[in-house]
């Protein structure tokens, strides 16, 4: 990606589906014949209890595990995916040697591309709008634990992936500030298409467009829940807390 | 207090050893007192700083050839997996084997000069260096790796960034070591066959009942010891600012 694309610039929105996805686990499967598309430029949420498989299934689409035969995960425009993703764990990963600002330029400097002065800018930049300017000479060990995942973001952002993989970012964090990050979050990845997974019922029907319930065993997808109305929806929006009951009660099944 | 600690302990420690040269009668050539050795020091000034020379040199220069020896075997074990393949074995069996019982052999390819004890030393502080480095090379936050992988980064690249600097706190604390070992390589090299050096001056006054020399002898290379180990600690920590200090067993006073 060029160096002076501006961090408003999105990428053309990119539709990801997975077929067929397997994965098996000591000789047992933990789902099979599993399918799940990613609208372009939606936030679909995962929903489902822990070791279920959803981690395993964003792995699979990052790249970052083996997708099992017969799983297939094709973007919509045919071309392979790898290099236009980007990713974002429930921990910040940030490395405690780097600055803030070098955090968020880690990308660059793991592409041995040069830290240019319109670069560094950029990043300054995305730092201001996830609310941290000042703090780019910082060390992660100084921040907060939300500050830090929004540095998280910023990192993530300075990629600008196409399609954006989120395993639980703010689940480690108070619910305020999840709740806080989760609204920056949507505002900021706005036009890209978002994988959210989650164990939070109201931070998917917050922050997604369309809202699967994984579960069972071996584990189905369900059919998408809409919320409606634009994320980040507030908390207390009685559409949201009406959908609430109902994804408990899926989530339970 | 801090300083008067150490200072204390010190003058307890001598008053012990001259109430024990007093209270047994032990003749000055089997236990000398601390004011002989004083002695010792003050008319063998000149001798003890020569042969101290020799020896301290000899430490530098294992310390350095087996610190960056290590580094080089640590980074081949981790990046090239038949590099680990073939050499951790032997890596391990050259460990069964004393360097100790080395040292004859060194000296006889070697010669009697600097060469054996610095081949000494070296091999001393090779192992240490070489397992914590690699060691840490292995341990690195498996996330960090998930990241670089999705950053687009090439293995290379990984290993630079984010490996090599995830391990450099595990390095201290293999260089930390080779700094407290270093010493006795060189010492041990010089007693199997040497014409200069502590190690030398020790066996030469032993034979010669000059057992306060020996003692003031032994003293220079005591301090090199901590002297060393006390420097390369200051640098490490210095180099490596982000590490936290952990001081759990610290009391609290």
């Amino acid at each position: 990606m060029d160096a002076f694309v501006q961090a408003d610039d999105v990428p053309p929105p990119l539709p990801v589906t997975i077929a067929s996805a397997r994965l098996t686990y000591g000789g047992t499967p933990l789902f099979e014949d599993l399918s799940l598309r990613l609208e372009p430029a939606a936030v679909t949420c995962l929903l489902g209890p822990s070791g279920v498989g959803k981690t395993t299934l964003l792995r699979m689409i990052a790249g970052l595990a083996e997708p099992e035969p017969p799983t297939t995960v094709t973007a919509g425009d045919g071309r392979p995916l790898a290099g236009r993703i980007a990713y974002m764990a429930q921990q910040d990963l940030l490395l405690p040697w780097l600055s803030v600002l070098g955090n968020v330029l880690l990308g660059a400097r793991l592409r041995g591309e040069r830290r240019t002065p319109t670069l560094v800018a950029e990043a300054r930049g995305l730092l201001a709008r996830v609310g941290l300017a000042g703090r780019e000479d910082d060390r992660p060990a100084s921040l907060s634990g939300g500050q830090r995942q929004r540095v998280a973001l910023a990192r993530t952002l300075m990629e600008h992936r196409p399609v954006v993989l989120m395993d639980e970012p703010f689940s480690a964090l108070d619910a305020i500030t999840r709740l806080r990050l989760g609204g920056l979050a949507a505002e900021l990845l706005a036009g890209r298409t978002v994988l959210l997974v989650t164990h939070d019922p109201l931070e998917a029907l917050r922050l997604g467009h369309r809202v699967h319930v994984m579960t069972g065993f071996p584990a189905t997808v369900g059919p998408a829940l809409e919320p409606p109305g634009p994320p980040p929806r507030a908390p207390d929006d009685p559409d949201v807390l009406a959908l609430q009951g109902e994804l408990l009660r899926r989530l339970a099944e | 207090m801090k300083f008067l600690r150490p200072l204390v302990t010190l003058a307890v420690l001598l008053a012990a050893w001259q109430a024990l040269v007093w209270a047994t009668g032990l003749p000055r050539y089997i236990l000398p007192g601390p004011l002989a050795v004083a002695t010792a020091f003050q008319r063998n000034a000149g001798l003890l700083t020569q042969h101290a020379a020799s020896t301290l040199t000899e430490i530098l220069l294992g310390l350095f050839l087996g610190v960056a020896l290590g580094t080089v075997s640590a980074i081949l074990l981790a990046s090239v997996r038949s590099a680990r393949r073939w050499l951790m074995p032997l890596l391990v069996v050259s460990q069964a084997i004393p360097v100790f019982a080395l040292a004859p052999l060194l000296v006889l390819w070697l010669g009697y000069g600097m060469a054996s004890k610095i081949a000494m030393a070296t091999l001393i502080i090779y192992f240490p260096v070489t397992s914590a480095l690699f060691d840490g090379l292995r341990r690195t936050e498996p996330g960090w790796l998930d990241l670089a992988r999705t950053m687009g980064a090439s293995g290379a690249s990984a290993l630079w960034h984010i490996r090599l600097p995830a391990a450099l706190p595990a390095f201290a604390s293999g260089v930390r070591v080779a700094a407290a070992v270093a010493p006795i390589g060189a010492v041990i090299g010089e007693w199997v066959g040497s014409s200069a050096g502590l190690g030398y001056l020790m066996l030469h006054a032993n034979a010669r009942m000059q057992i306060d020399l020996l003692f003031a002898a032994l003293f220079v290379l005591g301090a090199f010891a901590v002297a060393l180990y006390t420097v390369t600690d200051a640098v490490l920590h210095r180099a490596l600012p982000w590490v936290p200090e952990s001081h759990a067993f610290d009391e609290k006073d």
